[in-house]
């Protein structure tokens, strides 16, 4: 298994009410799923959980063989650099640098990215080239690019050192219908080359039947939802 | 490092309001250096304004009083002293010379001296170092003026010029009281010395009495005055009767104490002798408290521009972010965002602290002619001293210290915010 929750409950710091509770979800090595759920469902709450920016109240979360809620802070935010790739929504570049040196970035924080990913910059050009953004603007600051360019460039990245999972919240719902499925397929593309599962969260059930699994949130998370 | 290189490329992508922030740490770090050097400067400046004068001795006053008007110019002596006290100071032990001085009379705002060629042969500033004539020679005939070099400069005064002296030392001065019966040839101009002998004019004793005649009272008495030939004639006659100052210059200088004793205990009339060391640092002690303000004052202008710093870049913190949740969402440990902000205001503080010093040495080369022209002030362009360097050093210590608020505040929020990109 790639990652496994289990008995999973969160509560954000001044909240009364739990957002997650989860008995158990899992996915596969290489597994693609769809999760899907109205806003406020958790579902942001949950890749903070995945990526170990916030810790869970209760139960354990088991990523690559690592066990995370075990894990200092420090741990987490090791194993978040050398074994999640983050794709949000938007603006997900720096905005003044460049787009080989954006793609870089989880390489520099990382020496397992790093080494994973062999020759860094030789590494970060192939994934622009597979993503189809064009030479000329490797080198220029990422602020120039459409949004399709940009989250482009935020897959590139994500994707880098080959982590074992892709988290992604939203990232298509900037884009137009024709742009989401081009962006679906280079990013599923590298997805497959690289071997990492990819948990996708999405409004847009037009997408979903092109992944292995779709899961309702509100089907696992038992936590009661204020909407 | 790659967290040099993204502090870099931020502050560069934020060039603009980066800059006004140097500057800002610029121009209070400029106004430190210069006010910290010039008082060095000044300070320096005072201490050399008279050297070798053994002692300094008029009527009976403040120590400081009679400083200020022997050798400052500043303020009228009170009484002055009778020629037998010149004579029998000049007949005590160990005594091997003595200028007299006159004072009572200026020229364009500048003092009138005086005094003998004793002046120029035994008056020594900064280290025992003699005045020479620039220009032409010490003054031979009755009605002969030797000039500072400030007088030269500001009056535009030349040798052979006629000059006419007014009676008071004020800057404003009556026609009446003005020695129009007696113009003065300028016979030499001194070289400069950067004290206040280059604002000074210097005439004889006799020609000081001359001129004085029929001035008993305070104003002319028409008709009292004597002409310049009956005064050329009788000059044997035109000795003082009286003196304002007498600096002395002993054999030994072990001996200034006993002779100071002496002039307290003269009973002919009521003396002060000082020593000039001691003196001109009592004076600096008084003008310290000013000094002190200056300092106070420039001290706070590099406050506010370290808080002109702080508020920078809590301002663009919000606009940054989304910056640190990619960071953070990409790898960068909280420490690490915390570290890159203390490292972005040691690095504008540290290019405020260069930037700042690079000014104050341009002004100090820039302002150098103008200074010694207007205030006769001698200033060097020189980098600072080893106490000013620490002070520099600590205020990027204090740059780094404030980086601190906003990183803190960075850290906690990187916490708080998780892996969501908040706008």
């Amino acid at each position: 298994m790639l990652l496994e929750l289990e008995d999973i409950q969160f509560t954000w710091p001044g909240a009364s009410r739990p957002v997650l509770d989860i008995s158990a979800f899992a996915m596969a090595e290489g597994e693609k799923v769809f999760l899907y759920g109205p806003s406020g469902s958790g579902k942001s709450t949950l890749l903070a959980l995945i990526g170990g920016l916030i810790a869970p109240d209760q139960g354990h979360i088991v990523c690559k063989q690592q066990s995370l809620d075990t894990l200092s802070r420090r741990g987490r935010d090791r194993f978040r650099a050398a074994e999640l790739g983050v794709i949000f929504q938007q603006f997900n570049l720096l905005p003044w640098l460049d787009l080989e040196n954006n793609v870089a970035l989880p390489c520099r924080f990382s020496r397992q990215r790093a080494e994973r990913a062999g020759d860094v910059k030789g590494e970060a050009r192939r994934l622009l080239a597979a993503m189809d953004l064009p030479k000329p603007d490797w080198t220029r600051r990422a602020d120039g690019l459409s949004v399709g360019q940009q989250q482009r460039v935020a897959a590139a990245r994500a994707l880098i050192g080959q982590p074992a999972l892709i988290l992604a919240d939203e990232p298509t719902s900037a884009l137009d219908t024709d742009r989401r499925n081009g962006f679906l397929d280079l990013l599923f593309n590298q997805v497959d080359q690289a071997g990492s599962g990819l948990l996708f969260v999405s409004h847009d059930q037009g997408l979903a039947s092109r992944f292995d699994r779709q899961l309702d949130l509100r089907a696992i998370n038992q936590a009661e939802v204020l909407s | 490092m790659i967290l040099a290189r993204l502090a870099w490329r931020s502050l560069l992508n934020r060039r603009f309001a980066v800059i006004l922030t140097i500057s800002t740490i610029a121009l209070s770090i400029g106004l430190l250096v210069l006010v910290e050097q010039l008082r060095a400067e000044v300070r320096q400046g005072f201490q050399r304004s008279v050297s070798g004068t053994d002692l300094i001795v008029g009527a009976r006053t403040a120590d400081v009083h009679l400083l200020l008007y022997s050798v400052f110019g500043l303020g009228d002596a009170t009484n002055n002293i009778s020629v037998e006290t010149y004579r029998e100071i000049l007949d005590q032990p160990g005594v091997v010379w003595v200028i007299p001085i006159a004072l009572g009379d200026s020229h364009g705002g500048f003092r009138v001296i005086g005094t003998s060629e004793l002046f120029l042969e035994r008056f020594r500033y900064a280290n025992r170092q003699p005045l020479e004539l620039a220009q032409g020679q010490w003054f031979d005939d009755l009605f002969e003026v030797v000039i500072g070099h400030q007088v030269a400069r500001q009056l535009n005064y030349s040798l052979g010029d006629e000059i006419v002296l007014a009676h008071g030392s004020g800057n404003v001065v009556l026609e009446s009281q003005m020695h129009d019966n007696h113009p003065f040839t300028i016979s030499g101009i001194l070289a400069p010395t950067g004290t206040p002998v280059d604002s000074q004019l210097y005439i004889s004793l006799q020609a000081h009495r001359a001129i004085h005649i029929g001035w008993e009272g305070g104003t002319r008495r028409p008709g009292a005055e004597v002409p310049k030939d009956i005064a050329r004639d009788n000059i044997d006659r035109l000795e003082p009767t009286s003196l304002t100052a007498l600096f002395v210059g002993l054999e030994r200088r072990a001996a200034v104490f006993g002779l100071r004793d002496w002039i307290r205990n003269y009973r002919q009339e009521a003396l002060t002798g000082i020593l000039p060391t001691p003196t001109l640092q009592e004076l600096w002690r008084i003008t310290g408290v000013a000094e002190q303000v200056l300092r106070l004052v420039a001290g706070l202008v590099v406050l506010a521009g370290l808080l002109g710093m702080l508020t920078v870049l809590l301002t663009t913190l919000n606009e940054r972010r989304r910056e640190m949740a990619i960071l953070r969402a990409n790898g960068a440990r909280p420490w690490q965002i915390a570290g890159l902000l203390v490292f972005e205001a040691g690095l504008i503080a540290a290019a405020g602290i260069l930037a700042g010093l690079l000014l104050a040495l341009a002004v100090q080369a820039a302002s150098a002619g103008w200074l010694l022209n207007h205030y006769g002030l001698f200033i060097e362009t020189r980098l600072p001293d080893p106490t000013l360097w620490k002070v520099l050093g600590g205020i990027l210590g204090a740059g780094l210290l404030v980086g601190l608020v906003p990183a803190w505040m960075a850290y906690r929020r990187t916490l708080a915010d998780g892996m969501q990109i908040r706008h």
